[in-house]
């Protein structure tokens, strides 16, 4: 062997090294989860309230709880972040704006999410006297999903061919029509998939709903969006860090992790199995 | 009619583009109006270079030195686990595993980056606390070290998959000319490869850094918590966004401390700012 082929025996031994520690750790990492939390889970565990301070019963009000804020976190951030995609793609004018608009996303994207908790409290909780609420929260988390839902829709629309709204410039429909009718057809599957992500990411977030939407016990279920709610992540948070029986929170703890998991990575698996098939069917 | 009709949605796609520029602001405004007013209790100086953060006692220290610290630490160390795994893989996935198991990798690893962060937590206290109490016999595996280590798994995806993106924009032809010069797989990734995807690649580090210095849920449950510079890797810390989460639901709305947890957000805001900035402008900037 010379030296050469030693050099590059190594280094691609390094590089298989460097993968299969990442594999071990993380297939590790979901067998604890899965092994702890998998026996935690059962039909009462899913579909009852918990009992004495979280130390027994189910997490129902917690599911109950991420599914508002989920869907109303998405049902604000979706429209808004489209219609913001379509003015940056169709109309763009004026330039300076568009750039202004692009530095805020940019600049969104990468605020630490704790962050959005701080304006949600001072905001939303304080300052418009909505409280500790599934409003609050789920506020909150609609504007920390906009940066993705409009780079996704953005995309979306950038990726219909130029031809389709020419050819339906030239037949005569105005600028909406051709969005409406043309562009966002096209589009919607990849819009879909940057919402379903969305999704995820917004399921799984805890940081902003601490101070704005989360709350550790209750046991009855939430009646209006006014109400705060207990959620999937924070409980996992809150059995690890509060409560006086570890012995008990811990499996709970656990189980919640993997139902949120299972929630999560379904959710995950879905937009992207659309995408793979999208690019399979694409004709153009 | 129809003319209306055209203005009007014109008009709802520039409002909602305008929302956005509103948050940001409004974020920002947040921030500023809330943390400014610390420096009525404590100068400028001594928040950022006094060591000391015992907001409730009497009288209060509110320094935050060792709070960034900990976030800095924490940060690199993440970083010092994450870059050779997170870049080694994409060299792996890119470079040298064929078609199928690329096929196969890619979508698990998008996958993965989506684990909320709050599970990663709960393995970080329930199991490798434990785990490493046993092996290097300290008390308490709530630290720097195991704090590091989360983080750097949680940002492994991220770093990965962008500079796999990175890796996969470095044109065909490019490698071929370097193997019909005589050079191995190994020289073209080292000299040719990864150079010519060097700016994605830093990117995507600047990415997890950014990622890694404001995650809040992995440090809460796993740094330990101690305001303190820490002396060694096997001691707790209290990284600014563990600060900022635990503190926050204790503290009186407009109080010192209140006021001094904003001031935290605007330096963990500066942070994540310059570093999107640089990511942005000089190395991503190809890319538009």
């Amino acid at each position: 062997m010379t030296k050469r082929e030693l050099k590059q025996f190594v280094g691609v031994n390094l590089l298989r090294i460097f993968i299969a520690v990442t594999a071990i750790f993380l297939i590790m990492f979901l067998y604890v989860i899965f092994s702890k939390g998998g026996k935690m889970v059962t039909w009462s565990f899913l579909t009852e309230s918990p009992r004495k301070f979280m130390t027994e019963g189910g997490i129902f009000p917690a599911i109950v709880g991420t599914f508002w804020l989920t869907v109303i976190s998405i049902g604000i951030s979706l429209p808004l972040g489209v219609f913001t995609a379509i003015y940056m793609v169709s109309y763009g004018k004026p330039a300076w704006l568009v750039r202004s608009v692009r530095i805020a996303i940019n600049t969104l994207a990468g605020v630490p999410s704790i962050i959005y908790g701080l304006f949600g409290l001072t905001v939303f909780v304080q300052l418009m006297k909505l409280d500790v609420s599934i409003l609050s929260g789920s506020l909150t988390l609609a504007i920390l999903a906009l940066p993705v839902m409009i780079n996704a829709s953005e995309e979306a629309l950038r990726s219909v061919p130029k031809d389709f709204r020419e050819a339906s410039l030239a037949l005569g429909a105005t600028e909406r029509q051709t969005i409406l009718r043309v562009l966002l057809p096209t589009a919607l599957p990849n819009i879909l998939t940057g919402t379903i992500i969305s999704i995820g990411r917004v399921a799984g977030e805890t940081a902003p709903i601490l101070f704005t939407a989360a709350t550790f016990y209750t046991r009855r279920l939430p009646t209006s969006i006014m109400d705060e709610v207990m959620v999937l992540p924070y409980q996992i948070y809150a059995l690890m860090t509060e409560g006086a029986h570890a012995e008990k929170q811990v499996p709970i703890a656990y189980g919640t992790a993997v139902v949120l998991l299972l929630l999560v990575l379904f959710v995950s698996a879905i937009a992207i199995i659309i995408r793979y098939n999208m690019r399979k069917k694409r004709k153009w | 009619m129809n003319k209306f009709k055209e203005s009007m949605f014109k008009g709802i796609t520039y409002t909602a583009a305008l929302f956005t520029i509103v948050f940001l602001f409004g974020i920002i405004t947040t921030l500023f109006v809330e943390g400014i007013p610390i420096l009525k209790s404590v100068s400028f100086k001594q928040f950022i270079a006094n060591p000391a953060w015992h907001p409730t006692h009497f009288p209060p220290d509110f320094g935050i030195l060792s709070l960034i610290v900990g976030s800095v630490v924490v940060t690199l160390g993440a970083l010092l686990i994450a870059i050779p795994l997170g870049v080694g893989s994409a060299i792996y996935i890119s470079e040298i595993a064929g078609t199928r198991t690329k096929e196969i990798i890619k979508p698990i690893i998008e996958l993965l980056a989506g684990i909320p962060s709050v599970v990663y937590g709960l393995f970080g206290m329930a199991f490798l606390s434990p785990f490493l109490i046993k092996v290097f016999g300290i008390p308490s595996g709530l630290n720097a070290l195991s704090a590091s280590i989360i983080l750097g798994i949680m940002v492994v995806p991220i770093i990965s998959s962008m500079s796999e993106d990175a890796l996969s924009t470095v044109s065909k032809s490019q490698r071929e000319a370097s193997f019909a010069l005589g050079a191995n797989k190994w020289e073209t990734i080292i000299r040719v490869v990864l150079p010519a995807a060097k700016s994605g690649v830093i990117g995507s580090i600047l990415l997890g850094f950014g990622r890694a210095m404001g995650e809040t849920m992995v440090v809460i449950m796993v740094a330990g918590g101690a305001a303190q510079i820490p002396k060694s890797l096997f001691h707790p810390v209290r990284p600014m966004t563990a600060a900022i989460a635990a503190e926050m639901g204790e503290t009186v709305f407009g109080s010192p401390h209140f006021h001094a947890l904003f001031g935290i957000a605007i330096v963990l805001f500066i942070i994540t700012f310059i570093t999107n900035l640089i990511t942005e402008f000089v190395f991503l900037k190809k890319r538009h």
